[in-house]
């Protein structure tokens, strides 16, 4: 050290064991709450969902520590740094400090970067969604999802589909690679399976909490799908874009169940006659014709479709 | 109250009513081109419909508070929604901060006006205009518009009833007309901060709030055009069978979601930004100290505008969007906690070893930024393609979004009403009642916005009249805290109101702050500073180093206190 440098500033040995306390007692808190958001979430019945929570979990721990360490800085100016009453004085005149401000814009950089490469390596794992194609509305849509089944545009082998996902104002319609109709979507467990999302009128979100996926319908598009169901239950499948008036009765459920289970209620369903699905905004609005029409306009709802298989809504669900 | 000021006979001569003068109230209703008059009138009518917007949401989580849709019809409930996002943001949130544009850019800059008077007062009067079209729509056949803020096609151009005059189409006149007004703004705040500075005042002597309110207009001149373009595209599909969005006619609704997107994200933007700019005007005054790293909280405006304008498709990451473009915006989004974060740890440190007055401005600013930062972290988790899978377009993004827009920009808006209330009224608030606001406020935001999250991780949908009954505890909680907002409002209003009419005068600087709007005489007069320019001589925000700001400034705070 050269005699005319400035004497160094000594680092109180307290303000450090102080620091390094708080900052353990931070990482501690944080990792309790990364540990602890999974309880935030549905159940995991998909190959997605425990890489999203785990995704989640990691942000909730670094959030947090950002989070109570911003708070602490905040509860302590507010603890021993207030001015006392008629004290008129200034605080000490700090403009500024060249490098705690290049610190903090590196190192937020550096997480946010780590996170995002992270995440892409996440979403390229899951690879859910596949290439669409453009038509020119709903009953083209259907013809092109059909062509794809027919001429054996077949997926590998060890994938199970195309079961095409048509969402109507307000109705949810499967139909499997045998022409089978369902008003609720049965899977079978650990293999991917393969959709064509079809809307015939407006947007609509094909949305599974369970799964931790949602992929919007488009009018105008069939979107090629996957995903891999991992549990077997009852989970709810609800229309997450909004698509008008019954909006919110828009749901269905998605069943997972065994190889053998889904074989056998594919057979059995496919013997089964047509019938209409009980829908809720059918109901409605036809309770609402009743009280005299009263409310805002809407489109009435599209004719339910006639399906194999009914979609029973009073069903207990998972998740 | 007005009698009882003494005033120059002069003013009865003076183009535009004075504070003082008789029946000045009356410039209140009028074409006035008077910056500070204009920005009243644009604070009053936003904070009415701020009562209106809240009324709404009332009506909602009456609805929501129990599981079926059983107070209104879920139609009426999607018409609510629409219009409770609708009024909060076009007629609350875009007009308060106009009205804050129009007090504060002309004195802290020491200009006497806006460059453009009548540009400005044309500006703001479209605002009544539209804000009554948007009001109208409540009452036409089949109610006003219902299907989101967002007003997606194809459910937007549906028109179940098939008149021509309907409440979509009132909607999208409302929001054109709307950034008609914004651009016209834009164009003058722009302008006067650019070319009417006080001599001496470089661009780093400038206020924040005025870099915050530059760099928030320059989105409002980029991205309000495509809005706007988007919008008449959607009213030539509505209403005249064009096929810019119908798939059958060879459109593509997606089209629509950039156009919408490409301004309406930047636009939290517009709305945040100038509350960043509040936020670090008043933590100087109400700790004492300079603010912590001036010149790079300035530039990191910049930063916010420019990544603003690259962020839009996180928006539609589930919209059938493909993996590389969902990367290329998620590694976008992320970036903005870059220049954001700067402006947080900025605020930390210009706390630290301050000393701090807990005044009501400052109850807010704390509560806003601590607010800010939980917001900050959930936006970081939403931009992350595969969790906003999941959370995108359920109540967590609701819940995310009012920590940001009520939870940090409106109580940003409510501390600057309070710090700047004696400079532009002339009188005191009572600070009892002001802390009693902020108290209710705070308690009744983080029990009504905290538990969506939690609803929406568990998967509810946004938008929804009617839901599934597990997750009845976090919506019966969110109603009791929208209550209680309500409620929040009684002594905010009884405040304001009765603190104008007969609150305790106010000195020219209440606050002991550095600034040259409190150099002015409470409230200024018509012309500020008039001929008599200050010579800025040192930076904005000077606590604690001892230095004048400006040339000769006992003459200027002696005349202040004589007026």
């Amino acid at each position: 050290m050269t005699p005319s440098a400035p004497p160094a500033r000594r680092f109180p040995i307290a303000a450090l064991v102080l620091i390094a306390a708080a900052l353990a007692a931070d990482g501690a808190v944080s990792l309790w709450m990364a540990r602890t958001s999974h309880h935030w979430l549905p159940v995991q019945a998909s190959a997605a969902a425990p890489y999203v929570d785990d995704l989640f979990a990691l942000e909730t721990g670094i959030g947090s520590f950002i989070f109570l360490g911003c708070f602490a800085v905040m509860l302590w100016t507010l603890l021993f740094n207030r001015a006392p009453k008629y004290d008129m004085e200034d605080g000490d005149p700090i403009e500024g400090n060249l490098k705690l401000e290049i610190t903090w814009t590196i190192i937020p950089l550096v997480i946010v970067m780590l996170i995002a490469i992270h995440a892409i390596r996440v979403s390229n794992t899951l690879a859910t969604i596949g290439p669409k194609e453009r038509v020119l509305g709903g009953e083209q849509a259907l013809q092109v999802a059909e062509g794809a089944t027919a001429t054996g545009a077949a997926p590998a082998a060890a994938d199970y589909g195309p079961i095409e996902v048509i969402a109507r104002q307000w109705s949810w319609e499967f139909v499997y690679p045998d022409g089978t109709r369902s008003g609720e979507l049965h899977l079978p467990v650990d293999r991917r399976v393969r959709f064509k999302l079809i809307s015939m009128d407006v947007l609509h979100g094909f949305y599974v909490p369970a799964f931790r996926l949602k992929q919007d319908l488009i009018p105008g598009s069939v979107i090629d799908y996957s995903l891999v169901p991992t549990r077997e239950g009852r989970y709810r499948l609800r229309d997450s874009m909004f698509s008008g008036g019954y909006f919110s009765t828009n749901q269905t459920d998605v069943v997972v169940e065994s190889a053998g289970t889904f074989e056998r209620w594919l057979a059995d369903a496919a013997r089964a006659p047509l019938q209409e699905s009980p829908n809720a905004a059918l109901q409605l609005w036809q309770a609402r014709l009743a009280k005299g029409d009263k409310g805002w306009a809407t489109v009435p709802p599209a004719p339910p479709p006639l399906v194999n298989v009914i979609h029973d809504p009073t069903a207990p669900h998972e998740g | 109250m007005a009698t009882s000021v003494p005033f120059d006979p002069r003013v009865l001569k003076a183009p535009h009513p004075v504070p003082g003068a008789p029946d000045n109230w009356k410039r209140f209703f009028s074409f006035n081109t008077d910056a500070k008059v204009i920005g009243i009138q644009y604070m009053a009518v936003a904070l009415l419909f701020l009562l209106v917007g809240g009324l709404l949401a009332m009506i909602m989580r009456g609805e929501l508070i129990t599981p079926p849709a059983d107070l209104v019809d879920p139609t009426v409930y999607n018409g609510l929604y629409t219009m409770h996002g609708t009024v909060m943001l076009f007629l609350f949130l875009f007009p308060i901060l106009n009205g804050f544009n129009n007090l504060l850019i002309p004195p802290m800059i020491g200009a006497p006006d806006m460059a453009f008077p009548r540009l400005n007062a044309l500006a703001f009067w479209l605002f009544p205009l539209f804000g009554i079209i948007l009001m109208a729509s409540f009452f036409v056949p089949g109610g006003p518009s219902g299907s989101g803020w967002w007003a997606y096609p194809p459910v937007s151009t549906q028109n179940p009833l098939g008149h021509f005059i309907n409440g979509q189409f009132l909607w999208i006149l409302a929001v054109a007309l709307s950034g008609v007004s914004s651009i016209l703004g834009a164009i003058n705040f722009i302008t006067t901060i650019l070319r009417m500075r006080a001599p001496g005042m470089g661009y780093f002597r400038l206020p924040i709030f005025c870099w915050t309110a530059l760099a928030a207009q320059t989105i409002q001149l980029i991205g309000l055009p495509v809005l706007t373009g988007g919008a008449v595209m959607l009213l030539f599909d509505l209403s005249f069978g064009t096929s810019f969005f119908r798939p059958e006619g060879g459109g593509d609704p997606m089209l629509y979601q950039h156009f919408f997107w490409f301004y309406s994200h930047p636009a939290v933007y517009v709305m945040v930004l100038p509350v960043f700019g509040i936020f670090s005007e008043l933590f100087p005054v109400y700790a004492r100290k300079p603010l912590f790293g001036y010149k790079v909280v300035a530039i990191a405006s910049f930063g916010i505008t420019f990544l603003s304008l690259i962020v839009w498709v996180h928006h539609m990451f589930y919209s059938g969007t493909p993996q590389w473009m969902r990367n290329l915006f998620m590694v976008t989004t992320m970036l903005i906690a870059v220049p954001t974060g700067i402006k947080v740890f900025a605020w930390l440190g210009t706390l630290w070893r301050g000393r701090i007055r807990l005044s009501t401005p400052m109850l807010f600013c704390l509560g806003g930024l601590f607010n800010f930062i939980f917001a900050g972290i959930t936006g970081i988790m939403l931009a992350t393609v595969p969790v906003d899978i999941h959370v995108g377009n359920t109540y967590f993004v609701v819940g995310h979004f009012h920590y940001v827009i009520f939870c940090t920009i409106t109580f940003g808006v409510f501390a600057g009403i309070y710090h700047w209330f004696p400079k532009f009224t002339g009188r005191m608030y009572y600070e009892g009642l002001g802390k009693l606001h902020f108290v209710l406020t705070f308690i009744g935001s983080t029990l009504n916005f905290l538990p969506m999250h939690w609803a929406g991780l568990m998967g509810m949908p946004r938008r929804v009249a009617s839901y599934d009954p597990e997750f009845a505890l976090a919506n019966v909680l969110a109603s009791l805290g929208a209550f209680l907002l309500g409620v929040a409002t009684i002594p905010f209003i009884l405040n304001i109101v009765s603190s104008w009419a007969r609150g305790p005068k106010a000195g020219p600087n209440p606050w002991s702050a550095i600034g040259l709007e409190w150099l002015l005489p409470s409230p200024p007069p018509a012309e500020n500073f008039e001929d008599d320019v200050p010579t800025v001589i040192s930076g904005p925000y000077g606590y604690g180093l001892g230095q004048p700001l400006v040339e000769h400034q006992e003459r200027y705070v002696a005349r202040a206190k004589e007026a």
